[in-house]
């Protein structure tokens, strides 16, 4: 044997023996990962947002399936009315709710705010989800109906319930940019059955952006702006502002809020604000968000002595 | 020639005595006085070598349920990370492969040692369990305690009377012959 073909064969030796049992193993998991790698399934953006809402209006995170979210929400009064109001605190508005998530995408809620007395109503479908390798946005649909139960100023003239009843339909695109930082666009169309100006539109149409930057892994930031449109809106009016900051703590979601929006259904803070954010007109507000698993998921129905 | 036959003798060991499942089970039970928390995986991979007793997993992190969402929500984003680290992997070797005889039916006990790695960090770990051996299955036990401390998963003061320090985890795999 020649000298070359010596070493050649040395090394193919060496390789064969000694070598190939310490590859063994990593070459056994790059087989799993490729043969897990076929039938994976698709990897959806999970947790956008820390609740079903930024601040005031819905983000494109559901309730799961099967779980009720009861939620408290307070906003006091303008922290401009000085030390005489408590900074606002003597003053509150609430609104509870329970929302209940059907399955996956589709979630309903029902609401009652003292703000006018108004009852609310929405449903909620998750059309897209953003998915590595799939699509880049999630898309939700919510339409929403608004029952404002206040007495008519006017009795004395011809009022119809249906005078009191509003409805407004919004798309929500979200996107999670990385762990921390997430953004979404709201466009918005409100309708009023009868608007309380001669001069006002039937439909205000607005859109919003909102988004949320993580300080932390269980506290984030949260800003929500929705822009009316400049010839749908209602005279007087402002453009909603909310800052806030989600503060997660096991079971529950603290929301604390600053917002010129003293209602909290979509008609009452896209299109009734009429706070003056920068003037001083803010609310200091709070939601706590509490989940409770109704229905479980099938692989723990039975006891965990069966499985 | 010689090389030739090495090269062939390591082709054929490789593709012979591979068992693998890709729905085998992983559950972990933390028990404290204020809450129990059961996550289950169903959909964990394994790869088992019946002739040099390797053994490989890998596990998505995602893929643990839990009772409530949000648990399963906090597990992912707070304590595993999983959109950083999406895998937990085990690669080890049974330890007394000569005392199990595969080609018998029969419960064997085993002892697996191997480099596990939860959270991105690598610990060598020696856990027992049983193989079972019926016609043309192989299945696997084992339940082994962990710590979420030896694997860098920070639990804060607030929730740490809800999560047990020690974290008893099952496995159940049933393999077949691989194709």
């Amino acid at each position: 044997m020649r000298p070359r073909n010596r070493i050649i064969f040395g090394i193919c030796l060496a390789l064969a023996v000694f070598s190939f049992p310490a590859l063994a193993q990593e070459d056994l998991m790059d087989m799993l990962e490729s043969e897990t790698r076929k039938d994976a399934a698709p990897d959806f953006a999970t947790a956008t947002f820390k609740t079903t809402r930024i601040i005031n209006g819905h983000s494109v995170e559901n309730v799961a399936s099967g779980v009720l979210d009861l939620r408290i929400s307070h906003r006091f009064g303008f922290i401009n009315g000085g030390a005489y109001e408590l900074f606002g605190l003597d003053q509150a508005t609430m609104r509870l709710g329970l929302d209940y998530g059907l399955n996956k995408r589709w979630m309903i809620g029902v609401g009652r705010s003292t703000y006018q007395k108004q009852f609310d109503g929405f449903t909620k479908f998750k059309l897209l989800r953003q998915a590595k390798g799939g699509s880049p946005i999630t898309v939700n649909a919510v339409g929403t109906m608004m029952y404002k139960s206040l007495k008519f100023e006017d009795p004395t003239r011809d009022n119809y319930m249906t005078s009191n009843v509003f409805y407004s339909g919004q798309l929500l695109l979200g996107r999670k940019f990385s762990e921390g930082i997430s953004l979404q666009f709201m466009p918005t169309v409100i309708h009023y059955n009868l608007v309380p100006g001669a001069l006002d539109p039937n439909d205000v149409f607005a859109i919003g952006a909102g988004g949320r930057v993580k300080l932390s892994k269980r506290i984030s930031i949260n800003a929500e702006y929705y822009y009316q449109l400049p010839d749908y809106h209602l005279s007087g009016t402002e453009n909603s502002l909310a800052i806030g900051f989600d503060i997660e703590t096991g079971g529950h979601v603290f929301q604390l809020n600053f917002t010129n929006s003293t209602g909290m259904t979509e008609r009452s803070f896209i299109s009734e604000t009429t706070g003056k954010f920068f003037e001083g007109d803010i609310h200091f507000g709070f939601t706590i968000s509490r989940v409770f698993t109704i229905v479980k998921p099938k692989a723990f129905k039975e006891g965990r002595e069966n499985r | 020639m010689v090389v030739a036959l090495s090269g062939l003798i390591g082709i054929e060991s490789f593709s012979q005595g591979l068992y693998m499942t890709r729905n085998g089970k992983v559950s972990f039970f933390s028990r404290t006085p204020m809450e129990n928390i059961e996550a289950v995986n169903n959909e964990v991979s394994s790869i088992l070598n019946l002739e040099t007793g390797e053994v490989v997993f890998a596990i998505l992190v995602k893929s643990f349920h839990f009772e409530r969402a949000l648990m399963e929500e906090h597990f992912n984003e707070n304590y595993m990370e999983s959109a950083k680290l999406p895998k937990s992997t085990f690669q080890g070797k049974i330890t007394n492969l000569s005392s199990i005889d595969f080609r018998k039916e029969g419960n064997y006990p085993a002892t697996v040692e191997g480099d596990l790695t939860i959270h991105g960090v690598k610990k060598r770990i020696t856990s027992s369990g049983t193989v079972t051996v019926a016609g043309e299955k192989v299945s696997v036990t084992s339940a082994l305690n962990l710590k979420p401390g030896d694997y860098d998963i920070a639990i804060p003061a607030l929730v740490a009377d809800k999560i047990a320090e020690t974290i008893e985890v099952k496995i159940n795999c049933q393999y077949a012959p691989k194709k």
